[in-house]
């Protein structure tokens, strides 16, 4: 196949969310992409595995998703921006590779694009029941960026934030999306290369053989070296020292755990990214986040017209969660009602930062038909009625 | 001594003499530098060292060639050779 | 250092410079094959010509996964198995540099088996050493994909029943182009089969057979060590070009040794960027 598009594709496109996730990985820089095929994330690949080598990028398609992740984490400590691509059966698979690139602090993207599970589930049917697999599947205390779009447009920007929080907190960030964002076509703005901001991973520039892979800055985040300058680093997926060096002994323990897990939290209010429409004198919250946020906005329309005050919140970052915007929000409000496409994963991390100040109710959202809409409208009208 | 030829290049034989260096304390005993060592130049000594280990000991400094096989054969890092002379070949010795 | 206090000159090994002495002793019990195979390794390291700077070491999990953690190169011990994708990665991402991946029979071939297939399919550059002590030594001793038939270990206490895999002959079927096989006993010959290895473009293999000296050797009744080795002395035979179906290992059975497959085969990058230059035009 000749293809040739040029670089960054500056300007307005009309772009399924697949094509939009592969465009802004490749304008954020991704020199990386290790995949295995999976139903619904193909497109993603075969828009990169078209346009790679335009940007001087690598393309291996791994035999199956463990390896994908093991590639990307070797691939991204040779200075490469890395990323891979999969949907819940092969997001399951990597789980010990998130908990690898966790402990070697190394940063890379992983966009999982959501389908129905468990198991095989329904491969071409959106689907959020990754949410909390996401935050705690790997085994281990741990915490994890993960971004949530709605849109292609933001397939694009938020592919690119997440290699910017990769790089800047030396982590895994996870974009999850899901079926019907990935397929979906719009319009997607790349905005000139100049006017996207980039973040690159800070490294270290000091004696070589003084580099301490796990030595942290005030905001926790260790600097990196690449492969192959002469550093002769080591580093293990073992408890470890600053030096990188495995120990076995509970103080190590701690301090490694500590700073893996306080880096994030630590940081949270600069991470944290959400959107609210109409909260001032709401009385009923709608909480949601990737495709989902859409159906809200329609429900929330219409019961708007009848009357209703009630005001939204989008997650854009699902974690960190926005625990104090929520507790918050608790203590002027009625209800929250939290509509999800499972049943009932989100929901509980706003009920327990609304600390019995609200209510929260669950709506299982399955965007089967015009039913998902009318499900959050009832839901609204219930927490209104305060018949819970 | 009479019967052995003469070989005509044997002025300019060298042969090698080693010696050994050994960190006792690394030592574990496994005891396949004594084992291996193809000129009997070391024995297993009575002596414990600090972990409790039998270390070799060299008993036989004089036929050390300097081959190298034990600083290989040592899974401990622990023994090796350096050169310390070389000597003039005789068909004597 | 004890001899230090003593007043004399510390001395140093010759192959610190590429050790992490700061971490000695290592974790190897006494009379454990793996460390011979690092001081092969570390020894031809010595004795390429290439800029080790740009080499770096991947190593699994288990005793052998430990090697990674004492080689002073660029080093990464990374999760069970996943060694060969981890460096597959970093290949991939940066072809200058030399990677090298060191590591068990159980990571490599059993919960990692389907990475090795698929490395040795495309024939990515790097270098395999594999450790094969035919039993998991890590955890005590229980049977591996190597275990020979009818020896004991903890979880086969009447004898292993199963057919170990012949790991040269799977290299060879899987499209490796350099394989070896020598005992920790072959110290030379598996330094420089260590050097061809890494020297050859593509998949190379160097399979170790090393004593257990603490599980293995311990459960079957066969001594320390050192009567391991004694044992290879006796029954190891160099059979170079040996055809690999002939290479599975027996109970105390005649170990083949030697050097079996080298040939040639486009590597996978090379065939990558040829292809993309044909395809694009």
């Amino acid at each position: 196949m000749r293809t040739n598009f040029g670089k960054v594709l500056s300007g307005t496109h009309n772009f399924s969310g697949s094509e939009a996730c592969a465009e802004g990985a490749l304008s954020a820089g991704c020199g990386f992409l290790a995949a295995y095929p999976i139903v619904p994330s193909l497109e993603i690949l075969e828009r990169f595995s078209m346009r790679f080598s335009d940007f001087g990028a690598v393309y291996i398609q791994m035999e199956d998703e463990i390896s994908t992740l093991a590639a990307v984490l070797g691939a991204a400590w040779t200075g490469r921006k890395a990323m891979t691509v999969t949907s819940g059966p092969g997001f399951s698979l990597m789980m010990e590779h998130v908990g690898l690139g966790i402990m070697l602090e190394t940063p890379c993207v992983i966009v999982d694009v959501g389908r129905f599970g468990p198991s095989e589930g329904i491969p071409g049917k959106p689907g959020q029941g990754d949410v909390m697999q996401m935050r705690w599947g790997s085994h281990g205390d741990y915490e994890v960026i993960v971004l949530s779009p709605n849109s292609p447009q933001e397939m694009f920007d938020l592919t690119i934030r997440a290699f910017n929080l990769s790089e800047q907190y030396r982590t895994p960030v996870m974009v999850m999306t899901d079926e019907t964002v990935a397929h979906m076509r719009e319009e997607v703005t790349i905005p000139l290369v100049e006017d996207i901001e980039i973040i690159q991973r800070r490294y270290y520039k000091g004696p070589k053989d003084k580099y301490l892979p796990f030595k942290r800055d005030e905001n926790l985040v260790p600097e990196m070296v690449d492969i192959g300058e002469g550093y002769r680093f080591h580093v293990t997926g073992l408890t470890h020292n600053e030096k990188g060096y495995p120990i076995i002994d509970a103080e190590t323990q701690e301090a490694n755990v500590h700073a893996i897990v306080n880096k994030i939290r630590l940081n949270s209010d600069k991470i944290v990214e959400f959107e609210e429409d109409n909260i001032e004198n709401a009385d009923v919250v709608v909480v949601s986040y990737g495709i989902t946020s859409r159906d809200v906005s329609e429900a929330v329309q219409r019961v708007r017209g009848e009357g209703v005050r009630v005001g939204t919140l989008r997650l854009i970052t699902v974690w960190p969660f926005p625990e104090k915007r929520i507790t918050q929000l608790a203590e002027k409000i009625k209800a929250f009602v939290v509509p999800e496409i499972n049943y009932g994963q989100i929901c509980f991390e706003v009920e327990r930062c609304a600390r019995g100040k609200a209510e929260t109710l669950s709506v299982f959202h399955d965007r089967s038909d015009d039913n998902g809409v009318s499900n959050i409208i009832d839901t609204i009208k219930r927490a209104l009625q305060g018949s819970v | 001594m009479s019967n052995v030829r003469k070989p005509y290049d044997l002025s300019e034989i060298k042969i090698p003499r080693g010696e050994i260096h050994l960190i006792k304390d690394r030592c574990k005993g496994c005891g396949f530098c004594v084992e291996y060592c193809p000129n009997n130049v070391l024995e297993v000594s009575d002596e414990f060292s600090e972990k409790g280990y039998h270390p070799p000991v060299v008993a036989n400094p004089e036929r050390c060639l300097n081959c190298g096989l034990c600083e290989i054969v040592c899974p401990e890092f622990a023994i090796w050779s350096t050169l310390k002379e070389e000597v003039e070949a005789s068909i004597e010795g | 250092m004890a001899m230090a206090e003593k007043g004399k000159v510390e001395e140093k090994h010759p192959m610190e410079q590429l050790l992490r002495m700061d971490r000695m002793p290592h974790i190897w019990c006494p009379g454990c094959g793996i460390g011979i195979s690092v001081t092969a390794f570390v020894s031809a390291l010595k004795k390429l010509e290439f800029d080790l700077n740009k080499m770096c070491v991947v190593s699994g999990i288990g005793c052998t996964g430990r090697v990674a953690g004492y080689i002073k190169l660029d080093s990464f011990h990374t999760t069970h198995g996943r060694a060969i994708p981890f460096a597959t990665g970093i290949k991939m991402a940066n072809p200058d540099l030399k990677v090298v991946v060191f590591s068990g029979d159980g990571d490599l071939v059993s919960i990692g088996g389907n990475h090795f297939i698929h490395a040795a399919r495309r024939n990515i550059d790097i270098t395999v050493i594999l450790v094969n002590n035919f039993i998991y030594a890590m955890t005590g001793g229980q049977v591996a994909p190597t275990t020979p038939e009818t020896a004991y270990t903890t979880t086969s206490p009447f004898g292993n029943f199963e057919t170990p895999a012949n790991i040269p002959q799977l290299a060879e079927a899987a499209g490796a182009v350099y394989v070896a096989r020598w005992t920790a006993l072959h110290v030379r010959r598996l330094e420089k089969s260590i050097v061809e290895a890494i020297n050859k473009p593509g998949f190379s293999l160097v399979e170790i057979v090393a004593p257990c000296s603490m599980y293995y050797s311990r459960i079957n009744r066969l001594g320390a060590g050192i009567d391991m080795m004694r044992f290879y002395h006796e029954n190891s035979i160099i059979k170079h070009d040996e055809p690999t179906e002939n290479l599975a290992v027996g109970y105390q059975k005649q170990i083949i040794v030697g050097k079996f497959i080298d040939r040639e085969r486009p590597g996978f990058i090379e065939s990558n960027r040829r292809w993309s230059a044909e395809a694009k035009g």
